[in-house]
């Protein structure tokens, strides 16, 4: 980290740093998020989160799409893969079952997982593949220009809606709790805390979880719509968001400027996919059934 | 290296190709397979799921073929062998993910048993018509290899064969069978484990600080990691530089892009696997692949009872196209007759190998059979005019 | 003696103003200096009141920013 151009009054001791700094491929920062992004704020939480639940950060590989949110695999200090649109889920299943000693996580944006990834998100659910799939709900499209996602609340004007948007939005943690996640959490960028305990739950839980995490757009999103900055945006968050940990998920629809319904909703046990391979080989096979043989170092 | 024995069935069996095929990735050392049902491929899976719990392994039908061809290459970066296996339905949904391991130099295996299309087409009958889709059918400039089996026996073969080239040239390889090979039953010799070679993936040994994911060795091939082994590295499918990081500037495509062809240069020279006959004294050469080879194979042996010189160049690699032994070929002959289940294809590779020196006559079929020798004939004894 | 510090990569902050919002005992300003790029990065104004809780460096979206707590 380079020296500050400002003197600060606090004294800084020699060997302090940001907590953040070794997950960071330090030598791609600044990053191409914008001012007022949220992005980088759930990477934040993410590192704290890495570090309370103590994963060995050797195996913990994360697997992104195409977007904004996209980006962070490449900023990433871990085995990070930046994938193509709509398909980090489908990688990350490939990845987990052959190395089920990693811990595996997707992170990307809306639209990729739910536009052209929903069919991949809707499977690995219902599998229960013991992936976690952290999404930054920006409510667009944002690297491409702020386009209708299927998150879009209706009335919002976006790139390809410049009227205002009339299809109805999903609800992200409606569907993924119907699709059986064993975790379903939102939260905004505004509860940086309770995200990063959200974060560190997930992580030590088996099985397909998901952490929705409302961010601003203030390019494209909040600008066209004139809703202000990201910091205006952060306010509204913090105004209109309710903690209702074990809310139906059916009610928790989100709108233009209407209330965020935030909280932990889901958290239950199913076996997740490699434990009900297992099961049903044992079952079938007996003795014949032979393990697979985790990656193998010279095949 | 050679295989490891709880993949390989040795033995003299009596198999279909697709079958013979699903055997060949399990001696390959394929230990991870996703795939969608689709005619005439299926069987391969089938095969495989049926197989890999008492081998080792896992088998995941995906949700569709998007997710298939990407799941393997999710598999190859935790440390397994893998492959999918489509037809051409399939693969054009695939497209994307072939470019994607292509750019990532993702070594893995996608097999299309061929039928007639487009779309929908003929399920269950035979085409040759998806060969220049394999080269060039996802966006941008990459190199494959593409490798056409002409039995059940070489359907075990070649996917070990197609295997090895994935590993030593860190790149998606395409088993390009059709419905009959695919679907016709012959003997299948599998050998003892120790008499099959297997190459081992190229890992680095370097420690994590000096290894940069996609510099290349001396062959233009980069050493590979795996996660999980504390490497920290980067892949993404963006173009990028050879610490793996987005370099979206035109020098690093150059270098890039070229390199991912380049590498493959092998394949069109000394390296191009071909099963020829007759060629020291022909005065045409009838170039084939695939089931029409078979057919092939008969017409030549009809034109050379008439008298007709007619020589074989059968492509067992397809691509990279081993332009050199046609353009060598094309300064002695007078014709080239290419038969394909299809409307011309890789004839036009032949044209353009041949560069005007020698006649090329296609011998085109919409798909749906084999040719009749006779037809093929007929060409010949044309083309020797 | 305050109970903590904060350290501000000045060159990294894009000016969202997030930090000096949310730190929860008013530490910060966005100041009237630029960086190269144009952007206000906060500055320090009271520093005593600093206790190191460090959300202004959860909640910078530019790694521009963190706190800590003094060790004792």
């Amino acid at each position: 980290m380079s020296e500050p151009l400002l003197e600060v009054p606090c004294e800084i001791p020699p060997d302090a740093f940001n907590p953040v700094e070794p997950f960071l491929r330090t030598e791609r920062i600044p990053h191409i998020w914008c001012a007022g992004c949220g992005i980088g704020t759930t990477v934040n939480c993410f590192t704290r989160a890495l570090l309370a639940s103590k994963a060995n950060l050797d195996k913990v590989a994360i697997v992104s799409g195409i977007g904004c949110t996209g980006r962070v695999a490449g900023y990433a200090r871990l085995d990070s893969f930046h994938t193509t649109h709509g398909r980090a889920i489908p990688f990350a299943t490939g990845l987990k079952l052959a190395n089920p000693e990693l811990q595996v996580v997707v992170y990307s944006g809306d639209g990729d997982l739910f536009a052209i990834g929903g069919n991949h998100f809707i499977h690995a659910a219902r599998r229960n593949m013991d992936i976690k799939v952290i999404c930054v709900n920006n409510l667009t499209y944002a690297m491409t220009g702020g386009q209708t996602a299927p998150t879009t609340p209706s009335h919002v004007v976006s790139a390809t809606a410049p009227y205002g948007v009339f299809e109805p939005a999903f609800n992200l943690v409606q569907l993924a709790d119907a699709c059986g996640a064993s975790y379903v959490a939102r939260w905004t960028t505004f509860h940086v805390k309770q995200l990063a305990r959200s974060m560190e739950e997930v992580l030590q839980k088996k099985g397909f979880g998901f952490i929705e995490i409302i961010s601003p757009c203030p390019t494209l999103y909040q600008r066209r719509n004139k809703m202000g900055d990201g910091l205006d945006t952060m306010k509204y968050y913090k105004q209109a968001s309710k903690i209702r940990h074990g809310a139906p998920t059916g009610e928790c629809n989100l709108s233009k400027a209407g209330e965020i319904v935030v909280g932990k909703f889901v958290d239950r046990d199913r076996p997740d996919y490699y434990e009900l391979l297992q099961v049903q080989m044992h079952e079938s096979l007996g003795d014949r059934y032979a393990e697979p043989e985790v990656g193998c170092a010279e095949c | 290296m050679h295989a490891d024995p709880k993949g390989v069935l040795t033995g003299v069996h009596f198999l279909d190709g697709d079958h013979a095929c699903c055997e060949g990735t399990l001696a390959a050392g394929a230990r991870f397979a996703a795939g969608y049902p689709i005619t005439p491929s299926t069987e391969v899976v089938e095969r495989f799921a049926s197989r890999i719990p008492t081998v080792g392994g896992v088998f995941i039908q995906m949700e569709d073929e998007l997710a298939a061809s990407i799941a393997i290459q999710g598999a190859v970066w935790g440390g397994a062998k893998a492959f999918t296996v489509t037809s051409g339905p399939g693969f054009s949904l695939m497209m994307e993910h072939i470019g994607y391991a292509a750019i990532t130099e993702t070594p893995c295996v996608f097999v299309n048993v061929q039928r007639g299309g487009p779309s929908t087409g003929l399920p269950t009958l035979p085409a040759q018509a998806d060969m220049m889709q394999a080269k060039w059918g996802s966006h941008g400039d990459y190199g494959i290899i593409a490798l056409c089996p002409n039995s059940p026996q070489e359907c075990f073969d070649l996917t070990v064969t197609g295997f090895n080239l994935a590993e030593e040239f860190r790149v998606p390889v395409m088993l390009m069978l059709d419905e009959c090979v695919g679907h016709m039953t012959e003997k299948v010799v599998i050998p003892p484990a120790e008499e099959i070679p297997v190459l081992p993936r190229r890992y680095t040994h370097k420690p994590p600080a000096e290894y940069r994911p996609f510099e290349p060795a001396a062959d233009l091939v980069p050493e590979i990691a795996r996660a999980g082994e504390g490497y920290r590295f980067h892949v993404t499918g963006l173009t990028h530089d050879e610490r793996g990081y987005p370099s979206m500037n035109v020098a690093t495509q150059d270098k890039l892009v070229r390199r991912l062809v380049d590498k493959l240069a092998p394949l069109s020279n000394g390296r191009a696997i071909c099963d020829t006959a007759n060629l020291e004294d022909a005065e045409l050469v009838v170039v084939s692949y695939g089931i029409t080879s078979r057919v092939a194979q008969r017409a030549i042996a009809l034109a050379r009872q008439q008298g007709i010189r007619a020589g074989k160049f059968r492509l067992i690699s397809a691509w990279p196209f081993p332009a050199r032994h046609i353009s060598a070929l094309a300064s002695r002959v007078k014709a080239f007759v290419v038969p394909e289940l299809n409307l011309g294809q890789m004839v036009h590779e032949v044209e353009r190998a041949a560069a005007g020196r020698a006649k090329v006559v296609p011998v085109t079929h919409a798909g749906g059979t084999v040719h009749d020798p006779e037809v093929i004939l007929k060409a010949i004894v044309e083309a020797a005019k | 003696m305050s109970k903590g510090f904060v350290a501000i990569n000045v060159e990294r902050c894009k000016g969202c103003a997030f930090c000096v919002e949310f730190c929860p005992t008013h530490v910060l300003a966005l100041s009237s200096a630029f960086n190269s790029k144009g952007y206000h990065p906060p500055h320090v104004v009271d520093s005593d009141k600093c206790s190191g809780c460090d959300l202004c460096g959860m909640y910078c979206p530019d790694f521009a920013i963190y706190g800590a707590r003094y060790a004792r």
